[in-house]
C-alpha cells in the first residue's frame, strides 16, 4: 500500500508532536533545576547553578545516592547470576514446562507494582524480617532477573550450538566450554542486561516504598522531600541527576546489544519480555 | 597430549572437576536441575511464596481493640470491599482510568508507530526507536513530578493558556473533580505511552508488504486496506501493549497522589500498610488487581496478544 502524500505528511506531523509531548516535560524539569527562585511560577526569570552545588553537598542526598547504588549493585549481582542460569537452561535444554519458566520470571514485572510490593511486605512482616537494605535488594532482584534473562536468552538464540559441540568434541568439559565458548559469546548481552537491571533498580519506587522501611533510596528521598517547599530547588536538581543517571546505563546497553541486533529487536527485547 | 601439557586447564581437568563434569555430561537432567535450581528456587520462594502469603494475609483480620493481626480465616475483608460504596467507587475509578489511559495510549501510539514502521527511512527509524525508548527509562518518579510542576497554579500550562483567556483544564487539587481526573489521565498516558508505541511498531513492521500490495491489486483503496488488512493484523500488538498500560495503571499509587487528591486502589493499600496498619485489609485489596489482571491476560491471550511476542 502506498500512502497518499497527504497521509504521509499528517503522520510525520503527528510523530513530531508526539515526540514534543514525550520530551517537553523532561526539558521543563531540566530548566527548573537552574531556576534561581524558590517557586514553580512560569516563566523563569533568572537562571543559576547554585542549587547544583547545594544538592551535591546535601548529606541526605548523598546518603540516598549511596543507598541506591548499594541496592542497585546487590540486586544486579543476584539478577545476573539467576538470569544467566535461567537463560542457559531455557535455551540449551528442552524440557517440560519451559514456557512456564519464562512466564514465572516475567510475573514480578507483569503484575501491578502494588501487588509485588504488598506481597513482599506481607511476607517480610509475617516472617519477622525487619525492612532495610536486605529487603530492598530481595525485592529489586526479584523483578530484575527477567531483564538479564531476556538479554541472555536472546543472545543464546542467535548463537549457534555448534561451537559448544565443537568444544566438547575437542575434549573441553562442561565448565571449560562455558568459560571459553559460551560465556564470551554472551558477555556483551550480559553486560547490557546488567545495566538495564541496575537502571530499573535505581529508578524503582512503588515496590521500594513497601520494602525499604527506614532506608531511603534516591527516588524515595525525592518522594519524601516533595512535600517540603524549602527543599524544592534541591529536589529539582536531584530529579535531573536521576534522569541522567538512569539513562546513561540504558544508552550504553542499547549500544552493546546493537552490535548484533536491529533496532526492532532491541525494541522487542526491552519491551516484550 | 604433550604439546598441550603446558595448558593449566588440561592438567587441572584430570582431577575431580573433570570427573564431575563428565558425570554431568552423561546426566543432562542433573545439569538442567543445577541450572534451574537457583532461579526457580528464588522465584518460588521470594515471589510465589510471597503471593501465597498475600492471599493468606487477606483472609486474616485485625483485632479492632489491640490492633493485632488475628490469624482466623474468613472473607470479612472482601465483604467490606464489596459492600462499602467508598471502595466500590475507588475500584471502578481505578479500572475506568486504566481503560481510558489504554485507549488514549493506543490512539496516540498508532500513528507514530505506523510512521516508524512503514514510512520512515532506516536511519530515521533507528533514531525514532531510541528516541521513544530512552524516556521509558528516564526516572518514572521524576516524570510524574514534571507533570506536577506543569499542572501547578501559575505554572507553564496556565501561562500557555492565559493569552487565550483560558485556564488549565487540569488541576492537582480543587473543587472540580473532573479536572483532577484529567490530570491523572494525562500523566498516566504520558508515562505509559512508550510501552504501547514499541510493541505496536514491532507488530506493524511484521506485516509483509505483499499483503498490502495484494489488497490494492484486488481494488482495495488505502482506507479499505488499512481497515481490513492493517488494523486486524496489528490488533494483537495493540493488545500486547495494552497489557502494560493497563497493569501499570492498576498498580500505581504515586501518580494519583502527586497530581490529584483522588484515591486509587494503590493509595488505599499503601495507607493501610503504613498509617492504618491494617495489613489483612491492604492484602485483600491488593488481590483485586491480581484478579483483574488474570482476567485481562486470559482475554489478551484469546485475542492473540502472545502469539508473535
Amino acid at each position: 500500500m502506498t500512502e497518499r502524500p497527504l497521509t504521509r505528511w499528517l503522520l510525520r506531523i503527528v510523530t513530531w508532536l508526539v515526540l514534543v509531548f514525550i520530551y517537553a516535560p523532561l526539558v521543563v524539569i531540566v530548566l527548573y533545576s537552574f531556576n534561581a527562585r524558590r517557586t514553580l511560577n512560569w516563566p523563569l526569570e533568572e537562571l543559576t547553578l547554585k542549587w547544583w552545588g547545594k544538592a551535591f553537598d546535601n548529606p541526605g542526598v548523598r546518603d540516598a545516592l549511596w543507598t541506591s547504588v548499594k541496592a542497585g549493585l546487590g540486586a544486579t549481582a543476584i539478577a545476573l547470576v539467576l538470569g544467566t542460569l535461567a537463560a542457559l537452561a531455557v535455551s540449551r535444554y528442552a524440557f517440560f514446562g519451559r514456557d512456564t519458566v519464562s512466564f514465572l520470571l516475567l510475573l514480578p514485572i507483569a503484575l501491578p507494582g502494588i501487588v509485588t510490593g504488598m506481597a513482599l511486605n506481607a511476607t517480610f512482616n509475617t516472617a519477622g524480617i525487619s525492612l532495610g537494605m536486605f529487603t530492598i535488594i530481595v525485592g529489586h532482584a526479584t523483578f530484575c532477573v527477567v531483564l538479564v534473562y531476556n538479554n541472555a536468552a536472546a543472545r543464546l538464540r542467535r548463537t549457534s550450538r555448534s561451537f559448544e559441540e565443537a568444544s566438547g568434541d575437542l575434549g573441553g568439559d562442561t565448565w571449560q566450554t562455558f568459560r571459553r565458548v559460551t560465556f564470551p559469546q554472551m558477555r556483551s548481552a550480559l553486560l547490557a542486561g546488567a545495566l538495564l537491571a541496575f537502571a530499573l533498580s535505581f529508578d524503582e519506587v512503588i515496590v521500594t516504598t513497601f520494602t525499604a522501611g527506614p532506608d531511603q533510596t534516591l527516588p524515595i528521598w525525592i518522594l519524601a522531600n516533595l512535600a517540603r517547599p524549602n527543599q524544592l530547588p534541591i529536589v529539582n536538581v536531584v530529579a535531573v541527576a536521576v534522569i541522567v543517571l538512569s539513562i546513561i546505563p540504558v544508552w550504553i546497553a542499547t549500544r552493546l546489544s546493537a552490535d548484533t541486533t536491529s533496532s526492532r529487536s532491541v525494541a522487542r527485547e526491552i519491551t516484550e519480555p | 597430549m604433550s604439546e598441550l601439557a603446558g595448558d593449566s586447564d588440561v592438567v587441572a581437568s584430570s582431577g575431580p572437576g573433570r570427573r564431575l563434569s563428565a558425570f554431568l555430561f552423561r546426566h543432562r537432567r542433573l545439569q538442567l536441575g543445577g541450572l534451574l535450581a537457583g532461579p526457580i528456587g528464588w522465584l518460588a520462594i521470594a515471589y510465589l511464596g510471597s503471593l501465597a502469603v498475600l492471599f493468606l494475609t487477606s483472609l486474616w483480620r485485625l483485632d479492632p481493640f489491640s490492633g493485632k493481626v488475628i490469624h482466623d480465616y474468613g472473607l470479612q475483608n472482601f465483604e467490606e470491599l464489596a459492600s462499602n460504596p467508598v471502595y466500590r467507587t475507588i475500584t471502578i475509578r481505578t479500572v475506568g482510568t486504566a481503560a481510558a489511559v489504554t485507549a488514549a495510549c493506543a490512539l496516540i501510539a498508532f500513528p507514530i508507530a505506523y510512521y516508524m514502521a512503514r514510512i520512515a527511512t532506516d536511519r530515521t527509524r533507528r533514531l525514532l526507536v531510541i528516541a521513544v525508548l530512552m524516556p521509558l527509562w528516564a526516572s518514572y518518579l521524576v516524570k510524574v513530578y514534571a507533570w506536577q510542576i506543569l499542572f501547578q497554579r501559575d505554572g507553564l500550562l496556565d501561562w500557555l493558556l492565559s493569552p487565550f483567556g483560558l485556564s488549565s483544564p487540569f488541576e492537582i487539587s480543587g473543587t472540580a473533580e473532573w479536572k483532577q481526573y484529567a490530570a491523572v489521565w494525562i500523566t498516566f498516558t504520558y508515562l505509559w505511552l512508550p510501552y504501547m508505541i514499541l510493541p505496536v511498531y514491532a507488530g506493524l513492521e511484521r506485516i509483509p508488504s505483499s499483503l498490502l500490495e495484494a489488497s490494492s491489486d484486488l481494488g482495495g483503496r488505502s482506507g479499505t486496506t488499512f481497515r481490513r488488512v492493517v488494523l486486524p493484523l496489528a490488533f494483537p500488538a495493540v493488545v500486547a501493549g495494552s497489557i502494560f498500560t493497563f497493569s501499570l495503571t492498576l498498580g500505581d499509587y504515586i501518580t494519583p497522589q502527586l497530581v490529584s487528591s483522588t484515591q486509587f486502589i494503590g493509595n488505599v493499600v499503601y495507607a493501610n500498610v503504613g498509617i492504618a496498619n491494617n495489613l489483612p485489609f491492604a492484602a485483600a485489596y491488593a488481590t483485586v488487581p491480581v484478579a483483574i489482571m488474570v482476567v485481562y491476560l486470559v482475554v489478551a491471550r484469546r485475542l492473540g496478544a502472545f502469539e508473535h511476542v
